[in-house]
């Protein structure tokens, strides 16, 4: 069995996780709907998103990986790390519904957590195309263009099933409630950001807290939805503190990695 | 596509409406029939064409068309329509030289 890999706790390396793990645990979660979406059409659609965030995730972990120093790669990085180590927010591990359980999930629980997610990361791509890491400004001078794709598409569902039919509708505000807590997190400061932005590497989390918020509120206001109140729940996912759903998905994602170390195609 | 010229199919209830898609490729000038999907709306049609359609870098631009509003041709009427073109040789812009000036055509 392979043993796990632990990256150095470079601050650099640390934020640049964050943005790869977001990446790679969305696909993942994205990815358990291919061949069971609601319509034809939408499967392909997913399929394709997360495919485009698992492009998005080998650039960054690469990147994580040299500037790590320790000799792994984008799959060691992906496959052999414990829960505590993937520095994803709590919102993308969530499983693809409200309760938890159901398989593949609900498609309306699905588009608002896309539609949040998807708000943040074009915020945070469109600035770090102005990184001072080079390879960093290269990736997110194509992530910046599938991300506006994808927060498109969420957001259009969104204002298709808020402003729906009360089933679609009562689904949405359902979706907003449970997800709501877990975006404060997304928007918190530390020591992480800090050494980020005095490296040049990217902006701070908070600083991508008003472009978001004014999308996803003008997002909600045709979809006929309300935001939330703000509850005093936060999440740790960014600190490696992640919820009991983590090591289901970190379960089923390493496995074959672990039982057959190196194996390839 | 072909359909009587007279009459359009309707969607049978619950089911959303046909669309047929139209790419252009990167390098050409002209839309070509790819394919149809079913689509709520024009703006959910022109996304899934793009992601149905476009995914393998097929495309630099999309047309979507509501099946119904596509008036084709009536087979039945095959040959009045198109048959007496097969003898009519001096139709064709073969018989002068373009001068070299605008011979791009």
């Amino acid at each position: 069995m392979q043993a796990s890999i632990r990256p150095s706790g470079r601050p650099d390396v640390r934020y640049l996780l964050r943005l790869g793990d977001t990446c790679l645990i969305l696909a993942q979660r994205l990815s358990e709907w291919c061949g069971h979406a609601p319509v034809l059409e939408e499967d392909i659609a997913l399929a394709n998103m997360a495919l485009d965030l698992i492009g998005q995730a080998r650039g960054v972990l690469s990147r994580a990986a040299a500037l790590d120093g320790q000799g792994f790669d984008e799959d060691g990085l992906a496959f052999l790390r414990d829960e505590h180590d993937y520095l994803n927010p709590t919102i993308v591990e969530l499983p693809n519904g409200v309760d938890g359980r159901e398989r593949p999930g609900d498609f309306a629980f699905t588009v608002v957590r896309n539609a949040l997610v998807s708000t943040w990361m074009k915020a945070w791509w469109e600035r770090l195309r102005a990184s001072r890491d080079a390879e960093l400004a290269a990736i997110a001078g194509k992530a910046a263009k599938e991300v506006r794709y994808h927060q498109q598409h969420a957001a259009d569902w969104v204002v298709r099933l808020g402003d729906g039919t009360t089933g679609s509708r009562d689904r949405c505000v359902a979706a907003l409630r449970r997800l709501w807590p877990y975006t404060a997190e997304l928007f918190e400061d530390d020591a992480v950001d800090e050494a980020a932005r005095a490296a040049g590497l990217g902006p701070v989390a908070s600083e991508l807290q008003a472009p978001w918020r004014a999308d996803v509120d003008a997002i909600l206001r045709e979809a006929t939805l309300e935001a939330p109140a703000p509850s005093a729940f936060r999440s740790g996912g960014r600190a490696g503190r992640h919820s009991e759903h983590m090591g289901y998905v970190l379960a089923e994602m390493q496995v074959l990695q672990r039982a057959y170390p190196g194996g390839a195609w | 596509m072909t359909n009587d010229a007279t009459t359009a199919p309707q969607p049978a209830a619950g089911e959303w409406p046909l669309w047929e898609v139209f790419v252009r490729s990167r390098a050409g000038l002209d839309h070509k029939h790819c394919g149809s999907l079913h689509a709520a709306d024009a703006r959910m049609a022109i996304q899934m064409a793009r992601d149905v359609y476009t995914r393998r870098q097929e495309g630099s631009s999309v047309w979507v068309v509501r099946s119904d509003q596509i008036v084709a041709s009536d087979p039945g009427d095959k040959e009045a329509y198109f048959d007496p073109m097969e003898d009519k040789v001096y139709r064709h812009p073969t018989f002068y030289r373009l001068p070299d000036a605008v011979d791009h055509m």
